[in-house]
């Protein structure tokens, strides 16, 4: 069984403080898990705000290297990738979605650019005829033409279709791997679905691996095959998607499911009212 | 004693706070004699209640922040109002916001106030918390500087915020804290109505359940009206008493929450609610074909036909009317009721 990706005891920290107070917070602490290379799955990251789950994203990404333990992505080190060669071999296959497309893509560039830079670096697709080829299939794959896209500038898109343009330019160059920072938390609500399911779609029929990094529990239920729940950059509960989301056993996964508004006015008008009630016994306490 | 009074004020009140008559917006650009409008706001009619919580969803784009911003007086050129009226009534001060707009001044945080999205942009990241209070609602609460301390100072401490937040600085606090510090600052007044412009979109599900369960609390406290505006259903699932769904500078359908969820009336609403993905169903979800129409060329005739899954003919060439629905609302739609969520 070969590994896509293995992170073993991977830690990272951040300096804080001035000159005189250098003090270091552990934003991921000893995470390890794999990912299989013959099986492509939704792998979700589940956190709050400041859990390290973006650090987490950083690190596989090659933008951030470990203070302690090892990536390992393809069988090589990823703290060891070293030259302009070997880190665009690398770069191709491991693919980032970011969070706020409309920060992604610079508002004074067509959006069309960054997909033909992609192909002409990733895939040495140096005249415009191939450049627009692969665009064009790779758009096709994400259920939009450049014929719809070319020369548009981000704000003449709408958010979802943004994302999906984005989603787009990470397949160009044929990843196995694609990290996906909060795809959906700045889309709206009737178009997030179709991004997720956009993920699905291509896990199935590309066979590529997806780290699908959230805080929303009610997507990770609905796409991934397995999850793990971070806490100040340790895990607290990992495993099967389901299994772990139907009966979460850590009181902060237990709390991250609660914390879940249920779509259905009665059943979420009590989860508000259940919280403010404990709110106030904390306050109490305190 | 504040329990008392909120009482005796909303039952002494029971008429609408806010009435809205067939209100148009437009965005006017007028650039080397080309004359292009965009319609936000186009034709809405609503009324908000004493002592609810009205919510407003929609997606991006939809003219939502427009419409609030219309409701507020707070917009500026190129925006415009080209039609209709905005009404007020606090405590028997009837204000026209459009025909008398000096009277809207004095009620400005005193009777209306409004809680922003990015709670940053609201709080001066150079000076601490307490420059905030000062700046904004001092003048409106005729204290002098003592009193007005120690007014924001209870009024704080009952929301559940430390006073000492007041010495800090916007960036010592984390975002659901300073939230929190902006929904203190819009209700330190006590205002009649409030307006709530995705408070929790940038939040995450932990620190969003506080700050829904805070506005909850303080609405019902003052009793006052709050118009909730969020594209998240789940988030109107959880505090709305009544809802509007705005497509396209239009409202689609407004009805009480529990029934739009339980029987929407229209195909929009029905997509809408559907697409909520829940824990414990992993059932595919659909998602809507095409994409949010541009407000400055609009479909003809309902402006969701392109993307409705049960259009006929008639959705292209007529414009549907809202109408009163079976469900004690109002729906916009020749073939109202005819999807089901289920």
């Amino acid at each position: 069984m070969t590994m896509l990706l293995e992170l073993d005891h991977v830690t990272k920290r951040y300096p804080v403080g001035g000159l005189f107070s250098r003090q270091s917070i552990t934003a991921v602490s000893d995470v390890s898990f794999a990912l299989d290379a013959g099986r492509p799955e939704i792998f979700a990251i589940v956190g709050e705000s400041g859990s390290g789950k973006s650090t987490m994203a950083k690190m596989v990404l090659g933008n951030e290297v470990p203070d302690g333990g090892r990536l390992v992505f393809d069988g090589v080190d990823i703290a060891t990738i070293r030259g302009r060669d070997a880190r665009e071999a690398f770069m191709a296959k491991v693919q980032p979605v970011f969070q706020n497309p409309f920060e992604a893509f610079n508002p004074l560039t067509p959006v069309d650019a960054y997909l033909f830079a992609t192909a002409h670096r990733f895939c040495g697709a140096n005249d415009q005829a191939s450049k627009e080829g692969l665009t064009d299939r790779a758009l096709q794959r994400v259920g939009l033409s450049l014929a719809e896209i070319k020369g548009r500038f981000s704000h003449e898109l709408s958010g979802g279709q943004l994302q999906r343009v984005a989603v787009a330019r990470a397949l160009i160059p044929a990843p196995k791997l694609i990290v996906a920072d909060e795809p959906v938390s700045m889309v709206d609500a009737s178009l997030r679905m179709s991004i997720v399911n956009l993920f699905r779609a291509l896990r199935d029929e590309l066979k590529v691996s997806i780290i699908y990094i959230t805080h929303d529990l009610a997507t990770a239920y609905y796409i991934s095959d397995r999850v793990i729940i971070m806490r100040s950059g340790e895990v607290v509960e990992s495993g099967d998607a389901r299994a772990v989301l139907d009966n979460p056993r850590n009181a902060y996964s237990i709390a991250l499911k609660n914390a879940v508004l249920p779509p259905d006015p009665k059943a979420a008008a009590a989860a508000i009212r259940d919280r403010r009630i404990l709110n106030r016994a904390d306050a109490g306490a305190a | 004693m504040t329990l008392a009074m909120t009482n005796e004020r909303s039952v002494a009140q029971a008429a609408d706070v806010l009435t809205i008559k067939d209100l148009k917006a437009y965005y006017i650009n007028d650039l080397f004699g080309v004359r292009r409008e965009v319609r936000a706001v186009d034709d809405i009619s609503l009324t908000v209640r004493r002592n609810e919580i009205y919510g407003i969803a929609g997606e991006s784009s939809s003219g939502k922040t427009s419409l609030i911003k219309t409701i507020a007086g707070a917009i500026r050129p190129p925006m415009r109002v080209v039609g209709g009226e905005v009404r007020f009534d606090f405590g028997g001060k009837h204000i026209d916001v459009y025909a008398e707009p000096g009277k809207m001044k004095a009620a400005r945080w005193q009777n209306l106030s409004y809680i922003m999205q990015g709670s940053m942009s609201v709080l001066n990241p150079v000076r601490r918390i307490k420059h905030a209070f000062n700046n904004f609602a001092f003048r409106h609460m005729g204290l002098d500087r003592t009193a007005f301390r120690a007014r924001v100072e209870s009024h704080l401490q009952r929301l559940g915020l430390d006073p000492n937040v007041l010495e800090a600085f916007p960036h010592q606090l984390s975002g659901g804290m300073r939230q929190r510090v902006t929904i203190a600052l819009a209700t330190v007044c006590e205002p009649e109505f409030i307006i709530a412009d995705e408070p929790t979109t940038a939040l995450d599900v932990l620190v969003q359940q506080d700050v829904l369960g805070l506005i909850k609390e303080v609405q019902e406290r003052l009793g006052s009206s709050v118009v909730f505006v969020t594209h998240d259903m789940s988030v109107h699932a959880a505090i709305t008493d009544r809802l509007a769904i705005m497509y396209a500078g239009r409202l689609a359908e407004e009805g009480p929450t529990q029934a739009m969820f339980d029987t929407p009336q229209h195909p929009y609403t029905a997509h809408l609610i559907a697409s909520l993905p829940r824990i414990g169903d992993t059932a595919t979800r659909k998602s809507l074909a095409g994409k949010p129409p541009s407000l400055a060329n609009p479909p003809t005739g309902c402006r969701f036909h392109p993307r409705c899954p049960i259009a006929i003919d008639r959705c292209s060439r007529e414009v549907p009317d809202m109408l009163p629905s079976a469900i004690g609302g109002r729906v916009a739609c020749f073939r109202a009721g005819e999807v089901s969520v289920k």
